[in-house]
Order: structure tokens, then C-alpha cells, then sequence
């Protein structure tokens, strides 16, 4: 298959449990380069951990997950087994996949600036004052121009939710994941934060984004994918499945969020 | 409080909230307090007085031997010892904790067995066990084991110096408390953190350095801090192996002139004012490592918090 034509992500047949607890219960999800993807559904239903399974911060139990065409975190062993792979190949695959979560996890002993140098400098090597070019390129554009020497612990959870996307965004990924990136924020700061995200997207970003705010998926994604119970229950694009869903798991759902 | 309310002022502009009144100056007078007071200046007074007349205690000796030649090689072998313990105990805590956190059980149970065993002996049991090497071991030797050939062969009572047994005794026992030590720091800094640099693609050696240590400074300097000031007292111990420290130093001289007080005083003197600026350190230190957390206690505050251990003092800040 020619390179543009294999998808950004491909997950096959993806299970997961913990201890007893089925998560994943067979996944199947394709995103193809430049589309945005959300992910909704029910608490407990697997949104994070799959979204976890597609940068290997979780291991997976059976199934496929390529990124690029490539298996993330795991070789192809005989028999059809997965070998893990060792944590230098896993980490150079990260590099390229850059990861938003819900409650930022900036560096807090690092200023804006520094958080956002951080990668290219200790990842890729870049010099100092080429990260620091880069950095305040990349606040700039998430709007925050001027708050380069703050800490995290100065900023709302609006700015620190933006400075954790230019941070993701230094290292130059292919693929942008996030995790409810608005839910631990303040109703008034979520539209700062889903501004910075619908630029990525129409900049040409791939982007899987697990949320719970209807208006964005309705305008920003290509597909909107539903799951319950660990498994995809539809799919579609916004206006099918947030306007008119078949399944009736998806239609309960929506009536109780919205 | 007040201030809030002044904000809320502000910003509903309303002229007609009567302003906010100080507090009442006139409290009723704390009578057993003041008291309490008197009584401990008096008793302190007392004790004060009686220690300066005190004929035994001989101002003059103390004022000559304050500076004495082998009073000053004496506290530059404390320190000597002190700083080079904590510079050799401090990377074996973090080994140790890295260890003890580590997924392989072998390194976890090695690292368990070690701390196990330095901290379950008293420190003077273990500096006898030093000094004593070469009963034990009559030649220290490196080669191929089991009758191979030696690359490297010594009497042990040549490389067993008292210095020597006082350092490996220090610093080998500290490694085993500043594990624990470490540890708590490591495990005090949010998973999230390990998550965040991970997926950025960092090597594993890097979270640590960059990411997870840094953070855990914040948990593991005061306790350090407390560490380096008890070791500057701890290595007094090394008098029972002649370790040519402060203490010992003074002991000699007092076998001499029987000015046993005296001469201890002199020793007090010095021990003071080694902990107190190892505490003005210890709050300059803790003051970097908060960057962007919270500001540190105030150093007032925080060498007489060190020098009483009064744990009031230090509790506004947890
Ligand atoms: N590390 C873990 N150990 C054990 N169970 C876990 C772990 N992580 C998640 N789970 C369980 O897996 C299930 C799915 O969790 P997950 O976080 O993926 O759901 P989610 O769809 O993201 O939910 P939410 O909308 O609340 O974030 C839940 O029942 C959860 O309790
Ligand atoms: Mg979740």
C-alpha cells in the first residue's frame, strides 16, 4: 500500500482487562491522515485506556495497534504472539505521538517555556536557544504570548491545559492524542482550550479526541466514534451519530448528556 | 478573611458594607501565660548564672583553646567526615531507592537486605565492625575468585585507617536511611508526571533526572538537611576508633590539662556553630528546590526550628 493511503491509526481486534475487568472487549478503529476523530461515551467504557493502548502507556492483551503502519510497543513474534519491544524502540515511537491529558501533568518545577523545551532538548537534542525559538513560537500560537517565564502553579487551568499542547506539539508528532482535555477546567476556560484544538485540527493535525463536549465534535470532527462497555458501539460522521444515532445504547446516551 | 471581603466590595461596588473593623485590641489578659513566662526566664536566668560563675568552668581555658591548632584540625577532620559521608551516603540512598523500586525482585530484595541490615545495627557497632576489618578479612584483595590470580592485594590494616573505617561506617550506614529517604520523594511525585515525559519520548534515565529527582527534592532536602546536621554530630562517634575528629581532639587535650568542662565547651561551641550554618544552607537549598510550588519557611524560622526541633514552629509550612 502507498505510504498516504495506509491510515494514521489502525487498531485490530484491541482487548484489554484489568484483573477481572474486561475493558477493551475487541476494538477496531481506523483514523486516516489529517482526520479528527472523538471519541464519547459512557464513564467506564474504555475511552481512556483505549486512547492509552495507542502510545503503549498501556499494554495491550490481544490485537493490533499501528500507528504510521507500524506496531507500537510490540514486534511480531512467531505464531501470530506479540514480543514486546524493547523501551528505546518504544520511545522513539512516542516521539512522534504526542499525548494531551486531562489533568495536563505539566513539569511544575519548569517555567511555560522550559515545559515546552523540554522534549526537543532532552529527546532530540535540539540546541537551547533553538528550543527556546521554537517554544515561544509554539505559546504564541496557543495564545500565550508573554507568560513564557510563568510556573505552571501561575497559570489558570486554561493556560496550563494550552502550554501542555505546545509542550505535545515540540516534538513535531504525526498524531495528537487527547484526553478530555476541557473536563478538568473551569466552564468559562473551556472555549480557550477547544480554540487552540480546532486550529490544530484545520492546520491538518491527525487527532483521536476523547470528549464530552457535543459542540466540538459536532463541528470539528471528521467521525465521531460511540462506545459502550468496552467495545465500538457506532460510528459515523458528527451529524449522523450526534443528529440521528441507530443504535439505541447511543441514543440513550446522548438524550442524558445532552 | 478580610481581605476577601474588601475584593467582593470591589467588585459589586457597594458603597453602603460598612468597612471592615480591626480586631477588638482589647483581648482579656492571658494570665497563666504570662506567668508561665516569668517562670521559665527566671529558671533560664538561674541556669544561665550559674553555668558563667561556675568555677569549674574555666572562661580563660576556653577562650585559649577555642582556637587552638589542634582544636581547628580537629573540627576539619568533623567536617571533612560529615561532608564526605553525606557526598558518598547520598548517592547510595538514591541507588538503593532506585533499587527498591526497581521491577527486578533480585535488585529489590538486595537493596531490601541492605537497608535492613544498616539500619537494624547501631552505627558504633557498625564502625567497630570497620576498624576491625582485618580481623576478618587479613588481606583485602581484587582478582578472580576462588583461588584465581590477584590483580590487587593489600593489608587490610594499612588501607583501614581510622579515617577510613569512620568514612565507610558514615557513609554506608547514611546510604541505608537516605534510601528511605529517597524513596518517599520518589513516590511522593505524581504518576502523571512519569506519564507526561514518557509519552514525550524521553529515556527512562532522563524522567528520572529531569522529571521525577528534581521533583522529589521538594520531599527529600528538609530530611537531608536534618541528616547532614545530625552526621556533623554523629561522627563524634569515631572517638571509640581514635578518629582524630573535634571530639577526640578535645579528649586528648583534656587527658592532659583535666579541663574536662572546659574543654567540652569548646567543643559545644564549635558543633553549634557548624549545625547553625548548616541550617542557613539547609533554607537556601529548600528555597531553589520550591521553585514554582510555594515559598519555604522563612529562615528565622527555619534554624530555630533545626537547633530547638520544636515541630510547631515548623508546621505552617506542610
Ligand atoms: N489502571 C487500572 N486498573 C484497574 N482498572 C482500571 C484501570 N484503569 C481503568 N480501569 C477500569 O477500566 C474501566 C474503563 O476505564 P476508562 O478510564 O478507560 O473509562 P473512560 O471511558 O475513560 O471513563 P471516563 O469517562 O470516566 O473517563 C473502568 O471500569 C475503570 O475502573
Ligand atoms: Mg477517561
Amino acid at each position: 500500500m502507498p505510504d498516504h493511503l495506509v491510515p494514521m491509526v489502525e487498531a485490530r481486534s484491541v482487548r484489554k482487562a484489568f484483573g477481572p475487568v474486561d475493558v477493551l472487549r475487541g476494538v477496531n478503529l481506523s483514523v486516516g491522515r489529517g482526520e479528527v476523530v472523538c471519541i464519547i461515551g459512557p464513564s467506564g467504557s474504555g475511552k481512556t485506556t483505549l486512547l492509552r493502548c495507542l502510545n503503549r502507556l498501556e499494554s495491550i492483551d490481544s490485537g493490533r495497534v499501528l500507528v504510521d503502519g507500524q506496531l507500537v510497543g510490540y514486534r511480531e513474534g512467531s505464531k501470530g504472539r506479540l514480543v514486546e519491544s524493547t523501551y528505546d524502540e518504544l520511545r522513539r515511537q512516542r516521539q512522534a505521538i504526542g499525548m494531551v491529558f486531562q489533568r495536563f501533568h505539566l513539569f511544575p518545577h519548569r517555567t511555560a517555556i522550559e515545559n515546552v523545551m523540554e522534549g526537543p532538548k532532552v529527546v532530540l537534542g535540539t540546541p537551547d536557544k533553538e528550543a527556546r525559538a521554537r517554544g515561544s513560537e509554539l505559546l504564541a500560537k496557543v495564545g500565550l504570548s508573554g507568560r513564557e517565564n510563568a510556573y505552571p502553579s501561575q497559570l489558570s487551568g486554561g493556560q496550563q491545559q494550552r502550554v501542555a499542547i505546545a509542550r505535545a506539539l515540540a516534538m513535531d508528532p504525526k498524531l495528537m492524542l487527547f484526553d478530555e482535555p476541557t473536563s478538568a477546567l473551569d466552564p468559562e476556560l473551556v472555549g480557550e482550550v477547544l480554540g487552540v484544538m480546532r486550529d490544530l485540527a484545520l492546520s491538518g493535525m491527525t487527532m483521536v479526541v476523547v470528549t464530552h463536549e457535543m459542540d466540538f465534535a459536532r463541528e470539528v470532527a471528521d467521525r465521531v466514534v460511540f462506545m459502550d462497555g468496552g467495545v465500538i458501539v457506532e460510528e459515523g460522521s458528527p451529524s449522523d451519530i450526534l443528529n440521528d444515532p441507530q443504535h439505541p445504547r447511543t441514543r440513550s446516551f446522548l438524550s442524558r448528556v445532552a | 478573611m478580610t481581605s476577601a471581603h474588601t475584593a467582593e466590595q470591589r467588585d459589586s461596588a457597594l458603597p453602603e458594607e460598612p468597612p471592615v473593623l480591626p480586631l477588638d485590641p482589647h483581648r482579656p489578659l492571658a494570665v497563666g501565660r504570662i506567668l508561665g513566662t516569668l517562670s521559665a526566664i527566671l529558671v533560664a536566668g538561674w541556669l544561665a548564672y550559674a553555668v558563667i560563675v561556675n568555677p569549674n568552668i574555666h572562661w580563660d581555658v576556653i577562650v585559649d583553646h577555642q582556637f587552638d591548632d589542634r582544636v581547628l584540625h580537629g573540627l576539619w577532620v568533623t567536617i571533612e567526615l560529615t561532608v564526605l559521608s553525606m557526598a558518598i551516603g547520598v548517592p547510595i540512598g538514591v541507588g538503593v531507592a532506585v533499587m527498591q523500586m526497581s521491577a527486578n525482585p533480585l535488585l529489590r530484595s538486595l537493596a531490601g537486605a541492605y537497608t535492613w541490615f544498616f539500619r537494624g545495627t547501631p552505627v558504633l557497632v557498625q564502625l567497630l565492625f570497620w576498624f576491625n576489618l582485618g580481623l576478618l578479612f587479613p588481606r583485602l584483595e581484587l582478582g578472580v575468585p576462588f583461588g584465581g590470580p590477584k590483580l590487587f592485594s593489600v593489608e587490610a590494616s594499612a588501607v583501614i585507617t581510622p579515617f577510613v573505617a569512620g568514612l565507610l561506617g558514615l557513609a554506608i550506614n547514611e546510604g541505608a536511611y537516605m534510601a528511605q529517604i529517597v524513596r518517599a520523594g520518589i513516590m511522593s511525585v505524581d504518576h502523571g508526571q512519569r506519564e507526561a515525559a514518557e509519552s514525550l519520548g524521553m529515556s527512562r534515565r532522563k524522567v528520572l533526572t529531569r522529571i521525577i529527582l528534581p521533583q522529589a527534592m521538594r520531599i527529600i532536602i528538609p530530611p537531608t538537611g536534618n541528616q547532614f546536621i545530625s552526621m556533623l554530630k554523629t561522627t563524634s562517634l569515631v572517638s571509640v576508633i581514635a578518629g582524630a575528629d573535634l571530639l577526640t581532639t578535645v579528649s586528648r587535650i583534656y587527658l592532659g590539662n583535666f579541663e574536662v568542662i572546659s574543654m567540652l565547651v569548646v567543643a559545644s561551641i564549635w558543633y553549634l556553630l557548624l549545625t547553625t550554618i548548616a541550617s542557613v544552607g539547609q533554607h537556601y537549598i529548600e528555597r531553589h528546590y520550591s521553585r514554582g510550588v510555594h515559598s519555604p519557611q522563612r529562615l528565622s524560622r527555619r534554624v530555630r526550628h533545626n537547633l530547638t526541633g520544636n515541630p510547631a514552629m515548623g508546621a505552617h509550612d506542610a
